[in-house]
């Protein structure tokens, strides 16, 4: 990683305390998260479960307010949700009464910027850059879950965020069709140009997809480790096979198992 | 069915079954033959003297009556009457219950003036306002659509509230993520995610106003369907009561069988219908 490259993202000393009215207690989830996203680049972010990792992505989008440090998107300090990112949510959450191309156009319609058929058009042109031409007319439920997940990533990309946020956006789906949306994910982004931070529970995923994964501690969070994905040429089915494919995940794996130990998660480190 | 098949094993059997018509068709003929078994006891019973018409009438003599009231245009004053208040009670139900239903569900003080009044009266069996209403309304049509109102737009305007309540909140998150404003989610999400529970609540509703007709038209009325059937049974016409309550009883049928198929197309609108 070259430091010349543009800061796409900055999170500095991010901390993030939820306070639990029943348990009437604060928690801090985040503490401390210091991260880096250069302009073109596919972060990873992995980490114990219950970490905080969807937190921080919330964070970064808008959604939830930070208790201290400040995230910063093209050196705009973040306030709240805004065009330059946009949210892929692990539940496709489409909407059942727009048709596919009406759930692409969602953000754009609330946007106002463009007129009616503009809005169409940079719609359709997302249907046919995920490859769901011919089904504009289609309902969310009368598609499978592989497709529902490309419109739901075709409505984010819509607006033309700078940075895409994708919440574990392929947990729902099957292990065959996983897979296939990764390759698809790739292409997509690689055809949008676009800077992304993707959360997942999945090691082989992560490394699969992302140009350097980021390993959280276990909460509250803090960046354990970055690993740099130094796999050789283009990613396809076939990348999982290569020996160093292997021992990133060994390597990730152990990270997180540390980590899910120190904190209880599991009871020892078992010798893998 | 021909026992003689029996020995020729289960695969013929399945593949003839896909074929009949009594197979693919079996609820519905069984449904239709228990009723038709029914009406046939019914009638012989009759018949055979086994039971009084004066008291149970009789198939035969219900298609009498009922063809009799048509022919001779007795019915139709009725009819008109009880539909009119129908349509007026339940379409002023539905203006005032949806729109408030709305409203209360997306702004919290307004629902918190309101409910009081709201659950106050939903708890109430309106009919029993009935003697109100005709205080001061008369025994007029205006008291039958009164009372038809107050009935409908109770379960009309609290499934409304309710649905535009109960949001996804995933949806929600989707919508301030695209920097939705608020009257934008009431618009794109909270509106459109009422529409089943809205349904529900007019199915509901049509069922009130029915019992609203009949009841009201039976305590002080000059004309209407609930009016007929209450002079018929005061003379002793058991027919012609059982034709105001076939009426009735097609009346509800009906109309709820559409609603239902309305609600059935917007089933997927409903917040908990996803997994």
């Amino acid at each position: 990683m070259t430091e010349a490259r543009t800061k796409k993202m900055e999170a500095r000393d991010v901390r993030l305390d939820f306070f639990n009215g029943r348990m009437k207690q604060e928690l801090t989830v985040l503490d401390g998260i210091d991260l880096t996203v250069y302009e073109g680049e596919l972060i990873a972010i992995v980490g114990p479960s219950g970490c905080g990792k969807s937190t921080f992505l919330g964070a970064v989008d808008g959604l939830v307010r930070v208790s201290a440090g400040e995230i910063r998107v093209d050196n705009r300090r973040i306030e709240g949700p805004g065009g330059d990112r946009a949210m892929v949510f692990q539940n496709d959450s489409l909407f059942p009464w727009r048709t596919v191309i009406d759930n692409v156009s969602y953000g754009l319609d609330l946007q106002g910027k463009l007129s009616r058929s503009e809005r169409r058009e940079r719609a359709q042109s997302l249907v046919e850059l995920v490859g769901l031409k011919g089904f504009e007319k289609h309902y969310p439920h009368e598609l499978s879950g592989g497709m529902r997940q490309r419109v739901n990533i075709a409505r984010a990309l819509a607006t033309d965020p700078e940075l895409l946020l994708l919440d574990e956006p392929f947990a729902a789906l099957d292990a065959q069709t996983r897979e296939f949306m990764q390759v698809e994910l790739l292409k997509i982004l690689a055809r949008a140009g676009k800077t992304a931070i993707f959360i997942t529970h999945q090691i082989d995923e992560a490394i699969f997809l992302a140009d350097r994964v980021v390993v959280f501690s276990a909460r509250p969070a803090r960046v354990k480790t970055i690993v740099n994905v130094d796999l050789v040429g283009q990613r396809t089915l076939e990348t999982k096979m290569q020996p160093r494919f292997r021992e990133l995940y060994d390597h990730i794996w152990r990270l997180i198992e540390e980590e899910s130990a120190r904190t209880g998660l599991i009871t020892s480190a078992v010798g893998a | 069915m021909s026992s003689s098949a029996s020995p020729a094993s289960a695969p013929t059997r399945v593949f003839r079954s896909r074929h009949s018509l009594w197979q693919r068709n079996e609820d519905f003929l069984l449904g239709f033959f228990a009723i038709l078994g029914f009406l046939i006891f019914w009638e012989v019973a009759v018949a055979q003297a086994w039971i009084n018409p004066l008291f149970t009438s009789s198939p035969l003599r219900i298609v009498r009556s009922g063809y009799q009231a048509f022919a001779d245009g007795s019915i139709y004053n009725d009819l008109s009457v009880s539909a009119i208040e129908f349509a007026l009670g339940y379409g002023l139900a539905v203006i005032v219950g949806v729109p408030l239903g709305i409203l209360m569900g997306w702004y919290r003080r307004l629902n918190a003036l309101l409910e009081p009044f709201v659950n106050a009266l939903y708890a109430t069996p309106r009919i029993a306002l009935m003697p109100l209403v005709i205080i001061w309304f008369g025994v007029d049509m205006s008291s039958k659509v009164a009372i038809i109102f107050l009935s409908t737009v109770f379960p009309i305007l609290v499934n409304t509230m309710t649905g535009v309540r109960t949001i996804d909140r995933d949806f929600v998150k989707v919508a301030r993520s695209f920097g939705a404003s608020d009257s934008q989610l009431f618009l794109t999400v909270a509106l459109p995610s009422s529409v089943p529970n809205l349904l529900t609540g007019l199915r509901l509703g049509l069922g009130h106003a029915l019992i609203g007709i009949v009841v009201g038209e039976m305590y002080g009325a000059s004309a209407g369907i609930g009016y007929m059937m209450q002079m018929a049974g005061s003379t002793f016409q058991t027919d012609r009561v059982m034709v105001g309550i076939i009426i009735i009883a097609a009346a509800g049928m009906a109309l709820t069988h559409v609603l239902k198929m309305i609600e059935h197309r917007f089933e997927m609108w409903r917040a908990d219908h996803r997994s």
